[in-house]
């Protein structure tokens, strides 16, 4: 059970075939302020990549794409109801949803803890 | 470094800025603060609360002076200049032949001048139209030797009087010629965040020297332009190039207050026509507060709908407004649907999201009343 992060700085953590998925914190000091989430709704199918979710801060509307393809489970009601979660506990409590692997295979492009890291240094 | 970013200017504040850690962005051609390690919420709310310093040196300070400068700056503009008196400000606008605005901007009467403050993109422009229009007639300097700061909140009174003690008793809307630790500088009892507060003009080489007395004054946090939009924004105030343009007239913008009875009598201003026929018989659309339903921010370029589902406008500003502590937006309606509560749909992202027109201010203005 490893966590696993995109270019667009989305994290996934794998557990049997549910990811749960949030972005990360170096994408929350980026966003600012969190006020808004739209989350996806339980049963829609997402495909690596797309658009899932949108976080909006007080400056900008920003989108959440998928990091794995799945059908959505269950989206956090916790953080609509809070979306300062995404600042407070970007990596923790502030998940964004979960979704049934389609293709586990498709989290071996992205990236571990480190390789993350080091992405972030070398492209900020 | 981009070629972009080496293009960028700067202000006499821009080391400070970097020095406590502001997030800079390119607007209007200078490198500013967005945001401070504070954030945008927590600086809008501390400008609320207590006060708030802005840079705000990338705008255009202007001295037109002449004979007759009000005479001639009232050919340009619909408010009442002539009739300011020394010491006194207002807000009025450039307007262009078709009722258009050109820029919106603050004129003070300085007794031997007149000292105008412009916007910071319009600023090479609006010098350019006021040389040539008012060539012969008056005499225009950009004062680019100047900075310029804004200390904003309800306690930027308190903390302005321990410099500057004659500022206390400052009427909103006047101007003052002082001295702050030695230095020369002009306040004017104004802003552009609803609250009480000073602009503070000043020579570039003392800005850095009034910042740091400023921001050392335990009730004041240094703001950026985020915040300051959010600000405004609740404040009801427009930002050129969003609310109001060349294609929006005072009428249209719901600016009529800065059309007083004698230029609407005499006119002598540009669009005069058009405007006097938007006052007699009103115009097609007009710009409106807009309060959307629920927590979702409606951005700019935002499609509004009437009941029926019919295209009638657009969001100009939107976001979240942390004092309102719900969405907040003004745009542009056709007049049928402009009174307020009419209920309006915003489509944002493809899906429908119910809205009202709203009053503005969404939040009360606090200016010192004296």
């Amino acid at each position: 059970m490893t966590k696993k992060f995109t270019k667009d700085h989305e994290w996934v953590l794998v557990e049997g075939d549910v990811a749960t998925v949030g972005v990360s914190d170096f994408a929350q000091s980026q966003l600012g302020d969190v006020v808004f989430v739209e989350l996806p709704e339980a049963g829609r199918e997402l495909a690596q990549g797309k658009e899932a979710a949108v976080v909006e801060s007080v400056k900008a509307a920003s989108d959440v794409y998928a990091p794995v393809s799945g059908t959505v489970i269950e989206a956090n009601q916790a953080l609509v109801d809070d979306p300062s979660m995404v600042n407070s506990a970007a990596e923790t409590d502030g998940w964004f949803f979960k979704i049934r692997l389609k293709n586990a295979s498709e989290l071996d492009a992205l990236m571990d803890e480190a390789a993350y890291k080091a992405f972030l240094e070398e492209s900020h | 470094m981009t070629e972009a970013a080496t293009a960028l200017k700067t202000t006499p504040l821009h080391a400070l800025h970097v020095e406590l850690g502001a997030r800079m962005v390119p607007f209007a051609g200078y490198d500013m603060p967005v945001q401070y390690p504070l954030g945008i919420l927590k600086e809008h709310q501390h400008t609320r609360e207590k006060a708030g310093l802005f840079d705000v040196s990338h705008m255009g300070q202007v001295r037109l002076s002449g004979d007759d400068p009000a005479a001639a700056l009232e050919t340009l503009v619909p408010g009442d200049i002539k009739g300011l008196a020394q010491g006194r400000m207002r807000y009025t606008l450039f307007l262009n032949e078709q009722g258009g605005i050109l820029d919106d901007l603050m004129v003070t009467n300085a007794g031997d001048h007149l000292f105008l403050v412009v916007n910071a993109a319009c600023k090479e422009q609006d010098v350019a139209h006021l040389r040539e229009k008012l060539a012969g007639k008056a005499e225009v300097e950009l004062l680019d030797d100047l900075a310029l700061m804004a200390l904003q909140g309800p306690m930027a009174a308190e903390v302005m009087a321990r410099f500057v003690p004659e500022a206390a008793t400052m009427k909103f809307m006047s101007y003052l010629s002082a001295t702050f630790k030695g230095v020369p500088v002009i306040l004017t009892r104004s802003g552009y965040t609803g609250e009480d507060g000073y602009e503070i003009s000043c020579d570039k080489a003392d800005a850095e020297m009034i910042a740091r007395s400023l921001l050392g004054e335990a009730e004041v946090e240094a703001i950026g332009l985020g915040a300051r939009d959010s600000l405004r924004l609740e404040a009801g105030l427009c930002l050129y190039g969003h609310d109001i343009d060349t294609t929006t007239t005072p009428v249209e913008g719901a600016l009529e207050w800065t059309l007083p009875k004698r230029r609407r009598a005499e006119g002598g201003f540009p669009g005069y026509d058009i405007i006097h026929r938007q006052l007699t018989e009103g115009a097609t659309r007009r710009r409106v507060g807009i309060q959307p339903e629920g927590r979702q921010p409606a951005r700019e370029h935002t499609e509004i709908q009437d009941a029926n589902g019919t295209l009638i406008g657009e969001i100009t500003s939107g976001g979240f407004g942390p004092t309102a502590g719900a969405p907040v937006a003004m745009g542009y309606v056709d007049i049928a649907n402009s009174a307020v509560s009419t209920p309006l749909t915003l489509v944002v992202r493809g899906k429908p999201l119910p809205a009202r027109v709203a009053a503005t201010p969404f939040v009360p203005q606090r200016y010192y009343r004296g």
